[in-house]
């Protein structure tokens, strides 16, 4: 194992993989296949672990393919070698954002642009709740993989944070890691 | 050099607090940037997940870059980049090294359990609230109902929602300069 293979393949990763996290399993598989670093199966507990331990799921995937390439310094030079294509990336739009913030056309595009994302994050958002309420279930068995304490929990949940978010309960509202805790307890006890 | 500190820890933050991928970060990207700091406004928040969606890489280093950029160019965007990171680097290789199979554990599975619980309800909060920023008129009613409807039923990558709601955003932008719908 070279520090500069593993520079290319995830500097590739990060270059390639358009639309988040996730659109690095495949080239994570590829890597899987082409070099003794890890197996296939080993990806998976990758990404089981990665999606349950704090940071965005797709670095912890990098940090951990890293980690079993070449340890610490594996890890560090797989990171930092899949963020090094898009923060090159996103320094050139946010350039030509700051020049181009008056044209009318660059205006327009994002009125139809906000409420398309909102619709993005609310698609994403249902694939999460299919997680956390239904196993993760097929959609015609949804129905008989409903976890009422998830439920339940997530109803007393929403509305304790909905109802703090009114302006008048302002000096009450909870940060938000308040609630992850409460969840990781009670998921414990229940 | 304090506020490039500053950028630093308030991604280390996001950071550690975020569990999944980008969209789980929402809630604490408003209640870091927006709220405390007013570093950004719920609209670029939103501009710049449209763009994170179309562009190379993870999300959430898109997002900070586009943040630490607005606040202090090139030196920033890596400040908030390397704070964002710096959590995976550090919790990752410490269960790689010594934990081993985490997620196989039957307490970590139930308080996980209840952290998917609570980060539904953060995120179904967080997307109301931003929803109210992006969606202001009965044009972005429709431009929501037909993207989340096309995603939903169809399957439509998100690419193309994006580069698609460009297009209808301008032409509908001209029609109306030119005062054909008023």
């Amino acid at each position: 194992m070279t520090y500069l293979q593993l520079f290319f393949e995830f500097f590739k990763t990060g270059l390639f993989a358009v639309g988040g996290g996730m659109a690095t399993i495949p080239f994570l598989r590829e890597i899987a296949e082409k070099y003794p670093w890890y197996t296939t199966a080993d990806l998976i507990d990758m990404i089981a672990i990665s999606e349950s331990t704090p940071g965005p799921v797709g670095v912890n995937m990098a940090t951990f393919a890293g980690y079993m390439a070449g340890s610490f310094l594996g890890a560090l030079v797989a990171t930092l070698s899949l963020v090094l294509p898009s923060y090159l990336v996103i320094l050139i739009i946010a350039r030509m954002m700051t020049a181009f913030r008056d044209n009318k056309y660059v205006n327009y595009a994002f009125t139809g642009l906000r409420p398309a994302v909102v619709a993005l994050m609310g698609s994403a958002a249902l694939s999460i709740f299919k997680i956390a309420f239904c196993h993760d279930a097929p959609v015609n068995e949804l129905l008989n993989n409903i976890d009422i304490k998830a439920i339940v929990l997530f109803i007393i949940m929403f509305l304790t944070m909905h109802i703090l978010a009114a302006p008048r309960f302002k000096r009450y509202k909870l940060h938000p890691v308040i609630y992850i805790a409460v969840g990781a307890i009670a998921g414990i006890v229940l | 050099m304090k506020e490039l500190i500053d950028l630093y820890v308030s991604f280390f933050k996001v950071g550690i607090l975020t569990f999944g991928g980008g969209m789980a970060m929402l809630p604490m990207l408003t209640s870091e940037l927006v709220e405390k700091r007013k570093w950004v406004t719920e609209e670029e928040i939103l501009d710049y997940f449209a763009i994170g969606q179309c562009t190379p890489g993870i999300i959430a280093v898109n997002t900070a870059t586009f943040v630490g950029y607005k606040r202090r160019k090139a030196l920033g965007g890596l400040m908030t980049t390397l704070g964002v990171i710096s959590p995976s680097i550090i919790i990752i290789t410490i269960v790689a090294a010594f934990l081993g199979n985490i997620s196989d554990n039957p307490y970590v599975q139930k308080a996980l359990w209840g952290i998917r619980v609570a980060a539904c309800a953060l995120i179904l909060e967080g997307i109301l609230k931003i929803g109210r920023k992006g969606i202001k008129d009965a044009f972005g009613v429709i431009i929501f109902l037909l993207a989340f409807l096309a995603v939903l039923f169809l399957g439509v990558k998100s690419v193309i929602i994006v580069i698609i709601a460009i297009i209808v955003g301008i032409a509908y932008g001209i029609i109306r300069a030119k005062g054909v719908v008023k």
